[in-house]
């Protein structure tokens, strides 16, 4: 008898013969290839992810210092044959007491402390205020404005340091870098070892940068983010007014009744290139429309919306037409079959189904227009200074502002290093809202997608 | 099959509901259904048999105008509903439809309530004047729609979260609370396993006494079992059209006899 394991003869030979406990060649070099992507995979994300921890970690180490501030404590004499000669507490008269009227009163407050706390120093008087920010005179005028009943008393007040004050505290200023510096010396610098030793001068958290102002270029120590913050939120409620409702609209039309032809094919393909067009290209358009045709105010956040809505309504319109094509057919053809009009269709069904898609996507398109810059730079919302917090809706629409991203712009192109510092802290402000605003996007995506 | 109760299902002579004459579908460039003539009674069911394309989905669809929302579909012919012509320019199809209620194939409740589900219909067309009336519209439908014994402590819960038979009977609920003339049913029971099947074909039976059923299926034991009229298709034409007993015992065309002895399908 013939052996068993053997072929029999004339039987074709086994495609896949050999022990299975054994890898053929062919199954190594697959594992091999497999385990190769794999590699390329995981270095891929490994790279990724450094990336990503590297730029956490430069814009936290060099921005946090914005959050801080230094401070002196000074206890001033209002001194009454100064700021109101005439005595007569007329808020007239005391206006006409300019900033510069208030230096002697501030020297004599730092020389007073100086007294008081038995530090010797070389320094004249003026040298001696020269710590201080140039902005203390103008925070003392608006309080003796808003107090003329408090001259003549002695008042205690919390004065922002100058900016090298607080590069000192910070580490950024040392006393090798002030060599050639005219701003400050090293006498300044022991006295500000001696202020801080004795509690005088401080570091601490700044809220100032997160609600106040910008500064001029002198004043890097007062600038802080929160009026473009502001200017910010006045576009993004003209982009909500104006990018949802359209957007909306237009998808619905699109998806649900525009019948399906040449027409409405060039439209969809044209929304889609809109998408893609670059953000500056929207900026020249607003340039070019609502300023130099329609006359609108330069450097208004009304315009700055009207410009991020162009950008944002692809987006939008993009994501309202996925989320309306997701909502299964069947759901239409039963509000038809019970006799239902298209729209009662739409607006009863449709609508509230593919609404937590629509909103995320408005999220999504609103973060997008959130951190753009480049249309703001073309209708001049750089490069200006917005001193006051707008006090009226009108007001914050019309009057000239700026927005968070261009701030950190013009922060970024100033010489100042004090005013790098607060470019990054500006960035982990407008990071946080935009991290806020996708995480929420998330949120809704998960809570309320419905699987069909 | 016991051809013998079969055959003796009475059809007894009653009103047209609806007549179809010489309706063509085509769906751009293909022709889908070709000069069918067909008569539907009132309170019977009829049912529509045919293998899969033939066109009797589509024809179905034409008569509560549902194809008005796919773009490409055109019907010619006539179609008259109590002797009005529902293609006619003047008719509204929302109006239509509010006559000829329709139960699709897959059962698609809203994702809203019960109550809704079954609601929805009579609010919009202004059936209930308040609170209590609508409460009794939702009952009755429930109760005909054979599913009221076991939602009646749920009625808040979400349509979506019934069974499968459950859905389709809250369906068929739904359509019944319109207060129809004609109900279309597209393959109701083919998403439905055989006990839930039962269920709604009882449910058929008990529907003629109020309505015209004209119902599309592909079992050819359930168009035997609910219905008094069959009309056979075939690549788009009626090929035959007759009572039920005598389409299944002794068809006229050799195709529907292939057909029912599984030949062709």
């Amino acid at each position: 008898m013939t052996d068993l394991s053997q072929n029999p003869a004339g039987a074709a030979p086994r495609k896949h013969g050999g022990s299975l406990l054994e890898k053929s060649p062919h199954t190594k070099k697959r594992n091999a290839a497999e385990t190769r992507f794999k590699a390329y995979g995981i270095a891929a994300i490994t790279a990724g992810l450094i990336m990503l921890l590297v730029l956490v970690t430069t814009i936290v180490g060099k921005g946090t210092g914005a959050f801080q501030q230094t401070f002196v404590t000074l206890n001033v004499e209002l001194l009454e044959a100064k700021l109101d000669k005439k005595g007569n507490r007329d808020l007239a008269d005391i206006k006409k007491v300019t900033t510069f009227g208030y230096a002697p009163i501030i020297k004599g407050a730092m020389e007073a402390v100086i007294e008081e706390l038995g530090i010797e120093t070389s320094l004249k008087s003026k040298e001696l205020a020269g710590i201080l920010s140039k902005d203390v005179a103008a925070q003392l005028r608006d309080y003796v404005i808003a107090n003329p009943d408090q001259i003549g008393q002695t008042v205690e007040f919390r004065f922002l340091a100058s900016s090298r004050v607080d590069g000192y505290l910070k580490g950024r200023v040392s006393r090798d870098s002030i060599v050639n510096d005219k701003n400050i010396s090293a006498e300044q610098l022991d006295l500000v070892d001696a202020l801080a030793a004795a509690g005088v001068l401080e570091k601490t958290f700044n809220l100032d940068f997160i609600f106040g102002a910008d500064a001029s270029d002198a004043r890097p120590e007062a600038a802080g983010i929160g009026v473009s913050m502001l200017g910010s939120l006045f576009m993004m409620l003209v982009v909500l007014a104006l990018a949802l409702p359209i957007g909306v609209a237009a998808s619905i039309y699109l998806e649900e009744f525009a019948p399906q032809n040449w027409l409405t094919d060039m439209i969809e393909v044209n929304i889609s290139n809109l998408a893609a067009v670059p953000s500056i290209v929207f900026g020249i358009l607003g340039l070019a429309v609502f300023i130099n045709y329609m006359h609108l105010p330069t450097s208004a956040p009304l315009v700055g919306g009207l410009v991020l809505t162009l950008m944002t309504l692809p987006t939008i319109i993009i994501s309202t037409r996925a989320s309306l094509k997701s909502v299964p057919p069947s759901i239409r053809d039963a509000a038809l079959g019970v006799g239902a009009s298209k729209m009662q269709a739409v607006f009863h069904h449709v609508l509230p189904l593919a609404a937590p898609g629509i909103l995320t996507g408005t999220i999504i398109g609103l973060a997008q227009a959130l951190g753009e810059t480049a249309p703001l730079l073309l209708i001049g919302m750089v490069g200006f200074i917005a001193s006051n917090a707008p006090e009226t809706l009108a007001d914050g629409l019309l009057a000239p502002n700026s927005a968070m991203p261009a701030q950190i712009y013009e922060w970024a192109k100033r010489a100042d290093p004090a005013f790098y510092e607060r470019a990054w802290g500006g960035i982990i402000i407008l990071l946080l809202f935009l991290v806020t605003m996708n995480t929420l996007a998330v949120i809704l995506r998960r809570r309320f997608e419905r699987r069909w | 099959m016991n051809d013998m109760t079969l055959m003796d299902k009475t059809v007894e002579t009653q009103n047209i509901k609806i007549a179809a004459k010489d309706v063509n579908v085509y769906y751009g460039d293909s022709h889908a259904i070709k000069d069918v003539n067909v008569e539907i009674e009132d309170n019977t069911v009829t049912a529509f048999i045919g293998p899969s394309g033939c066109g009797k989905s589509t024809f179905l669809r034409c008569l509560n105008r549902m194809n008005d929302t796919i773009d490409i579909c055109r019907v010619k012919g006539d179609i008259l509903l109590d002797g009005e012509d529902i293609y006619d320019k003047r008719v509204d199809p929302v109006q239509l439809r509010a006559k000829v209620g329709m139960v699709f194939q897959k059962p698609n409740p809203f994702p809203k309530s019960i109550y809704d589900n079954v609601a929805y219909g009579p609010r919009i067309h202004g059936l209930a004047k308040n609170k209590a009336e609508l409460d009794e519209i939702v009952e009755k439908s429930l109760r005909r729609g054979a599913i009221w014994d076991e939602v009646k402590d749920r009625l808040d819960a979400p349509g979506t979260g019934l069974s499968g038979g459950q859905q389709q009977r809250l369906c068929i609920a739904r359509a019944v609370a319109t207060e129809p003339e004609v109900l279309l049913m597209d393959e109701p029971c083919s998403a439905l396993d055989p006990i839930a099947t039962a269920q709604v074909e009882e449910l058929i039976d008990e529907l003629r006494s109020q309505y015209s059923v004209v119902i599309v299926t592909h079992s050819m034991q359930q168009a035997a079992r609910v219905s008094q009229k069959t009309a056979f298709f075939h690549l788009g034409n009626l090929v035959e059209f007759g009572p039920t007993g005598q389409i299944f015992t002794n068809p006229e065309d050799p195709r529907t006899e292939s057909y029912i002895t599984g030949r062709i399908g």
